[in-house]
């Protein structure tokens, strides 16, 4: 057991807890601007801040551009990349700054600074590098909330044109809950035809279900490409049977996106309801029908609800899985089809906005665990065992 | 016994440090290219003539981008590149950082010996490309032009793919819209001229595809997915000419960026470089690469010996670079945060 657990925590629980815990660490302002953050730390948030923080500034940033040049620790560019992120124009105010009053002046640093840069007689600077101070905040919490602190430190909403993660997890537990339920209605009857079928066609259709289980996601997702690509084989058949006048546009939207991924997920459904339907006990079913019931009426009463465990352990395991789809979405679907997945890795490999990305994985673990304890609530683990 | 083993150890390691050092300043030049076809073709035009002709060793490596790899190099002190091509932002980001050598332009004949936008403080540019619009010949019966026409959707109706990002769709957005290349990034800096770009989306949101990697809008093209696209002008070229496409290319306004040699901090090859650098801006050498790979060489002269055939699928040839706009890495790297956050809100919506 123990050296399980330890497994566990070295190989799970350690690299995804340091990567989550990146979405409320400040990693990168703290080491560049010590004394600014001191300095700042009674201010009221109302005007730009008095001369002892102009002169922390000074201060700190001639030490981090000699750090920088001697070591070339890039230290400047990482803080003024984080402080962009909250307060626009930082990127090259801060390192052009630096290099302004690096060689030294007379009189008030507060002058000296303005004079390099009038940015920071604004009071949105500050406020910027106060939020970035640390050593944990929440910023990029409040950020995937579409949330924000003002420099007097209440949230607030932000302005609708950056707002855009709350609509995107409606939309990916939508698209999830359409997938759920597309592959529910197909793979039911799948698990009740191969669960009741001769049991030489029996594992024909098993394998049937499973082959494409044992294919790549990547290919599968590939191969929908070119079946509904504009000259695809799915268009081109249409058009020699007459179907359509002129090739329809079948990729890019969210058609496309539910098919490949009702495709996907379908084993994940038939499965348990599948095991779930071959534990049944039949002669309950059998004994309703000798006693008068009509098939639909004995399908409704008795069939139906033996086998719900199996129907909310496969729906489970669909939502679950489609709630991180990223590759179908991203290749098969048009702007407004990509999930949040696709804003955790839009963060972490394009803009190497890492904290981002870890603020999106935990919005995203978050609503797994709520989807879950739902589950638990409304359903309870204990029905899903196979009956 | 413990103790002198961990002597002898500590002897050996320290030894091992100062060959170590020692091989570090003697080391061969290091140069690092993009790989693939365009390594293989600097190779062949530049790399191997220059270590015939001055009998310097030379070592190749194969990066992909990021100034994170320049600043480990550099904060590591084991530092092993000399001269690297690397993008327009990572020579700003790493001149600012102080991760390069400064471009001592006197030792390489001088900076009018180059195309005024190849001339920065740390670096030199030695290759110039474009962001084009691009169609196929075979499925237009009448050609696009401009910026324009491509959100012409009466003339012209079909899909569109578009670079997904704000960065070039903006100016693309502008452009189209009429605004002059030179007023594009003042534009953009103001609120207003944000929300005229997006407008100006607005109009052909429904016929909008994006693509996020190069080689998509040249498959987009083959496979009538789309009926124009922005994208790299060396990719259609190359579509043209290796899998038998008939893409046209429509140069008005083009949106062109550079690559450019660097020297990396206390790089013990600096004279090796430099002397790479001389051989490598003489125009009858630098104009071999274009014939192979159609990058624009960023040296004065070399242009004029390129064959007509060869120049024409150039940003630079006279025709094409007339109109373009130099890509803003400044603007971006400021506004790109913002940018991105409004583009990712209005492209989902």
């Amino acid at each position: 057991m123990a050296p399980l657990l330890i497994f566990l925590l070295v190989v799970f629980v350690l690299p995804i807890g340091t990567f989550l815990a990146r979405a409320v660490q400040e990693s990168d302002v703290p080491p560049v601007l010590p004394r600014t953050i001191a300095a700042l730390s009674g201010w009221d948030g109302a005007a730009a801040p008095g001369e002892p923080a102009f002169a922390a500034l000074v201060e700190d940033l001639r030490e981090a551009r000699r750090r920088d040049q001697e070591a070339g620790g890039g230290s400047i560019g990482r803080a003024s990349a984080r402080l962009n992120n909250d307060w626009p124009g930082f990127r090259s105010l801060l390192p052009a700054t630096a290099r302004r009053i690096a060689s030294p002046f007379q009189g008030e640093a507060r002058a000296a600074v303005l004079a390099a840069a009038p940015e920071w007689g604004e009071v949105a600077p500050w406020a910027a590098i106060s939020r970035a101070g640390g050593p944990l905040s929440d910023f990029h919490l409040l950020a995937v909330l579409d949330l924000k602190r003002d420099a007097a430190g209440h949230i607030a909403a932000a302005p609708p044109d950056q707002s855009i993660f709350r609509a995107v997890l409606w939309r990916t537990m939508w698209i999830s809950l359409c997938a759920t339920v597309l592959a529910l209605a197909i793979g039911y009857p799948l698990a009740w035809l191969i669960a009741t079928a001769p049991s030489r066609f029996a594992p024909w259709l098993l394998a049937g279900v499973l082959l494409p289980f044992w294919t790549s996601l990547i290919v599968r997702t590939a191969a929908w490409m070119v079946l509904l690509q504009r000259e695809g084989v799915v268009n081109a058949t249409l058009q020699s049977l007459r179907l359509a006048d002129g090739p329809l546009p079948l990729l890019f939207n969210r058609g496309a996106v539910l098919l490949a991924m009702v495709h996907i997920l379908l084993p994940f459904m038939v499965l348990p309801i599948y095991a779930n339907l071959k534990g049944m006990d039949w002669r309950l079913p059998r004994a309703a029908m000798s006693l008068g019931a009509s098939p639909l009426r004995t399908f409704w009463r008795i069939s139906l609800p033996l086998s719900l465990p199996g129907i909310g352990a496969g729906s489970l395991l669909v939502f679950i899985q489609a709630l991180g789809f990223y590759v179908t979405p991203a290749l098969l679907g048009g702007a407004n089809d990509q999930m949040l997945s696709y804003f955790v890795g839009f963060y972490a490999t394009r803009t190497v906005n890492w904290s981002m990305a870890a603020a999106l994985s935990c919005l995203l673990l978050a609503a797994v665990a709520i989807v879950v304890a739902l589950y638990a609530r409304l359903v309870g683990f204990e029905k899903t065992r196979p009956a | 016994m413990l103790r002198r083993n961990f002597g002898a150890v500590l002897a050996m390691g320290a030894a091992l440090l100062a060959s170590g050092t020692a091989s570090a300043q003697q080391r061969d030049l290091t140069i690092v290219s993009w790989g693939g076809a365009y390594q293989d073709a600097q190779r062949e035009v530049f790399f191997r003539p220059f270590q015939q002709q001055s009998g310097t060793r030379l070592l190749e490596e194969t990066w992909d981008g990021g100034v994170g790899v320049l600043r480990a190099k550099i904060q590591s002190g084991a530092n092993n590149w000399d001269l690297v091509q690397v993008e327009s932002e990572e020579l700003l980001l790493g001149c600012e950082e102080g991760l390069f050598e400064r471009m001592d332009f006197a030792a390489i004949g001088g900076e009018q010996r180059f195309i005024p936008s190849a001339v920065s403080e740390c670096g030199v540019g030695n290759i110039l490309y474009s962001f084009v619009l691009a169609y196929d010949r075979g499925r237009m019966s009448t050609a696009p032009t401009s910026w324009a026409d491509f959100f012409d959707t009466q003339r012209f109706p079909g899909k569109r793919g578009l670079r997904r990002g704000p960065k070039t769709t903006l100016e693309i957005a502008l452009l189209a819209d009429g605004v002059a290349p030179g007023e594009v990034y003042k534009l953009l800096a103001t609120d207003a001229g944000v929300d005229r770009a997006f407008r100006k989306l607005d109009s052909i949101r429904n016929d909008l595809v994006w693509w996020e990697r190069g080689s998509q809008p040249a498959q987009w093209l083959a496979s009538g997915e789309v009926v124009m696209t922005d994208a790299y002008n060396g990719r259609i070229t190359a579509a043209n000419q290796n899998d038998g496409r008939n893409f046209g290319i429509a140069w008005r306004n083009n949106l062109f960026t550079l690559d450019s040699w660097v020297i990396m901090k206390g790089s013990p090859n600096r004279a090796q470089a430099t002397a790479y650098l001389n051989f490598w801006a003489q125009p009858q050498v630098a104009a071999a690469l274009p014939p192979r790979i159609p990058y624009g060489t960023t040296i004065r002269g070399a242009d004029a010996l390129l064959p007509a055939n060869v120049l024409e699928n150039l940003p630079t040839a006279p025709q094409n670079a007339e109109g373009a706009l130099q890509i803003d890495d400044r603007f971006w790297l400021d506004n790109l945060d913002k940018l991105n956050q409004r583009f990712n809100n209005w492209v989902s919506r």
